[in-house]
């Protein structure tokens, strides 16, 4: 087992490594002049070949890309161009929002999709089925951002004076600041508190401040189900094939056989080896989630991941771009390499190839 | 002449029955071994043509192929069926921006002109750009696959043919290019390239590259393995004609399966790309970028919000209905 993982990270190694290279080289090739950027679109040439010289720019390309290497391994990202603050500390402020949307979503995928899939599965071919999987079909088909739109118009349009009204867009009624929740209990921030308590409902909960954990919690549904909606469909389809494959087998006929009823039969013995294929179906819509966020973000006015890597790019900041892609894609990549090892914990068979 | 020797009991073709008249200069098969062939002809058709019946023998299929119709009438004769074109700005004749729509067959004043979609913001009739956006959506979508199928099959030849360190070095390649959010890579390279269609197109190719890779250098390599392989290669087939002839016909499943349910993903891409500004540029009538020009005022005016995102959801459906019907069909690991 040890020896697998110890493989498999070694085998991510080259990838991350290609990855620190090409996001290298995108960045460098955006057009546009970084210094008329960073220094405004009249800096002179002196000022910018000054600029140019200080943050290294003046340096042939593989040396930039060696000390670039240096930089990454030593977790300094550099300093944005335009905001002239450090990329580490855009992520701190930054990432929060779109982990806790990663999860919100996904959160709606699997809690709704697995028991959709059950669902259809147990009763395999009836209209509840059939109904079920057209329903997916269109899911998978839907435009995140055309179905954000949508989910705006119902909740915060149509059904404005019920109940079910929800926040079209921000994390929190407007005027409300929570403190951190480290200030709360007397603590010092440090980069982790600040990231987590950058999480507005978990900062909410850690606080006990029920009231503006609500309030955090009904701003994050909607985005959540638009950008889950996708994922939702794909894990219902995928748990109701592997359990319908799962039924089919000799073991549960002998389950079946022995007198067992067919809930125990469903949900002991054949949801056990049903949930293999989803596991992976969840690790790899995690990846989706992430650059569906960037839609999401733009949609609800969410100063996440993917709006600040759009408005670095627009704004040709490439210090930001280079650390935002470059933290995703490791992100990607490390989730990709979880769920492997998770599955290979779940199925023994898996580590003998 | 043979005589006729109609078994009791068993109807003949008429066209098998052979006539008075016929010629007989060749050898006649008797009516029964014709029958017996015309039988066997009937069971097996090729590969292609069974699997194409098997796949729209299901309703899912079926619904996405009338879809797939509708949206390419659409896209044909869009000049026909569009009341007026994609760029004609009505303002003036009673017309205002953003305009409710206008459906004569139900109630709206028969001496107004009729907009069964309302109109737009710049006062252009919204149903003729709908009409219209169906041919930048297909185009689009089908180019990106194709262009990705080609390049991605290339490369998936030469990995799985060669092996070794040219295996090794562009499928590590793959690797990169696969550890990036699709969307997310697509952004950057249409940043790189400079917007525009023709751009975002390559960039949604360029990205699913690797999908092709991958799905053609494993059939390779199970292919490559084969006697048949072996034999050619020891009658002294040179490799392209190994890999032409041999390999390629036999890795085509797949790829017409992956690359059916890759146009789907496509559209949605390009649709998103435009949403973001980054595909076709405005005034050219395309949904996503459609959805963005009239995405703020879904509080006011939502029919101008709804149309775009349902014909995109059709498009990818019809897509994604058709390739899983393909799957079902073509996949022998699904042939249970």
């Amino acid at each position: 087992m040890l020896r697998f993982i110890i493989r498999r990270l070694l085998t991510a190694i080259p990838v991350l490594f290609g990855i620190v290279v090409l996001v290298f080289f995108l960045a460098r090739v955006i057009p546009g002049d970084a210094c008329l950027a960073a220094l405004g679109e009249r800096a002179s040439e002196e000022v910018c070949a000054e600029w140019e010289e200080r943050v290294g720019l003046d340096k042939p390309l593989p040396v930039q890309l060696a000390r670039y290497l240096g930089d990454v391994l030593t977790l300094d990202l550099g300093e944005s161009v335009s905001l002239r603050r450090p990329v580490s500390e855009l992520l701190v402020e930054r990432l929060p929002t779109t982990l806790e949307l990663a999860i919100a979503a996904m959160f709606v995928a699997t809690f709704i999709g697995i028991p959709l899939g059950i669902w259809a599965a147990y009763r395999h071919n009836s209209p509840t089925d059939v109904g079920m999987m057209v329903g997916a079909n269109i899911g998978v088909s839907m435009p995140v951002f055309w179905l954000g739109l949508m989910l705006q118009f119902v909740f915060a349009v149509l059904l404005k004076d019920t109940f079910l009204a929800l926040p079209a867009s921000g994390r929190l009624e407007p005027g409300v600041i929570p403190p951190p929740f480290y200030e709360t209990w007397g603590l010092s921030g440090n980069g982790v508190f600040t990231f987590i308590s950058n999480m507005e409902v978990l900062n909410a909960f850690l606080q006990l401040r029920w009231d503006i954990f609500w309030d955090a919690v009904r701003h994050l549904i909607l985005p959540a189900v638009a950008l889950g909606t996708i994922p939702m469909a794909i894990i219902a389809r995928m748990t109701r094939s592997s359990l319908l494959d799962v039924l089919g087998q000799d073991y549960v006929r002998t389950a079946r056989a022995k007198g067992l009823a067919e809930r125990p039969v469903v949900m002991k013995h054949a949801m056990r080896n049903a949930m293999l294929p989803v596991t992976t179906v969840v690790g790899l819509s995690l990846g989706t989630l992430l650059g569906g966020a960037i839609l999401t973000e733009t949609i609800f006015s969410l100063t996440g991941v993917g709006k600040t890597l759009y408005d670095a790019i627009t704004a040709r900041d490439y210090t930001v771009v280079q650390g935002f892609t470059l933290v995703i894609a490791v992100a990607f990549v490390l989730v990709n390499l979880l769920t492997d090892i998770v599955y290979t914990f779940l199925d023994p068979r898996v580590r003998v190839t | 002449m043979i005589p006729e020797r109609t078994p009791e009991g068993v109807d003949i073709p008429a066209e098998l029955r052979q006539g008075p008249g016929h010629d007989t200069s060749e050898v006649v098969p008797t009516p029964r071994a014709d029958r017996i062939g015309a039988l066997t002809a009937a069971r097996s058709r090729g590969l292609w043509r069974d699997a194409f019946r098997e796949t729209f023998s299901k309703t899912s299929a079926r619904v996405g192929a009338v879809i797939l119709l509708f949206l390419l009438v659409l896209a044909v004769f869009a000049p026909l069926i569009a009341p007026y074109g994609p760029n004609e700005v009505l303002l003036g004749e009673g017309v205002k921006p953003r305009q409710p729509p206008c459906i004569h067959l139900f109630g709206c004043p028969d001496d107004e002109p009729q907009h069964l979609l309302g109109v737009d913001g710049n006062g252009r009739d919204f149903f003729s750009r709908v009409v219209y956006g169906a041919r930048i959506s297909l185009l689009a979508g089908l180019a990106a696959v194709t262009f990705s199928i080609l390049i991605g099959t290339a490369i998936g030849l030469v990995a799985g043919y060669y092996g070794r360190w040219v295996d090794n070095g562009l499928m590590r390649v793959m690797d990169v290019l696969l550890a990036f959010p699709a969307l997310l890579l697509a952004i950057v390279i249409v940043t790189v390239m400079g917007k525009g269609l023709f751009n975002a197109v390559i960039a949604i190719s360029i990205v699913s590259i690797p999908v092709y890779a991958r799905v053609v250098r494993a059939s390779v390599l199970t292919v490559r393995e084969q006697e048949f392989v072996a034999a050619d290669l020891a009658l002294g087939a040179g490799s392209l004609r190994v890999l032409w002839h041999r390999i390629l016909p036999n890795c085509l499943t797949p790829l017409v399966v992956q690359g059916t349910l890759g146009v789907a993903t496509a559209v949605l891409e390009v649709a998103a790309l435009s949403f973001l500004g980054l595909g076709i540029q405005p005034p050219t009538a395309e949904w996503g970028s459609m959805l963005a020009a009239e995405r703020n005022q879904v509080f006011t005016s939502p029919h101008l919000v709804v149309a775009p995102g349902i014909m995109i959801m059709l498009n990818v459906l019809a897509f994604n209905l058709i390739g899983d019907g393909f799957r079902d069909a073509l996949d022998p690991r699904l042939n249970r």
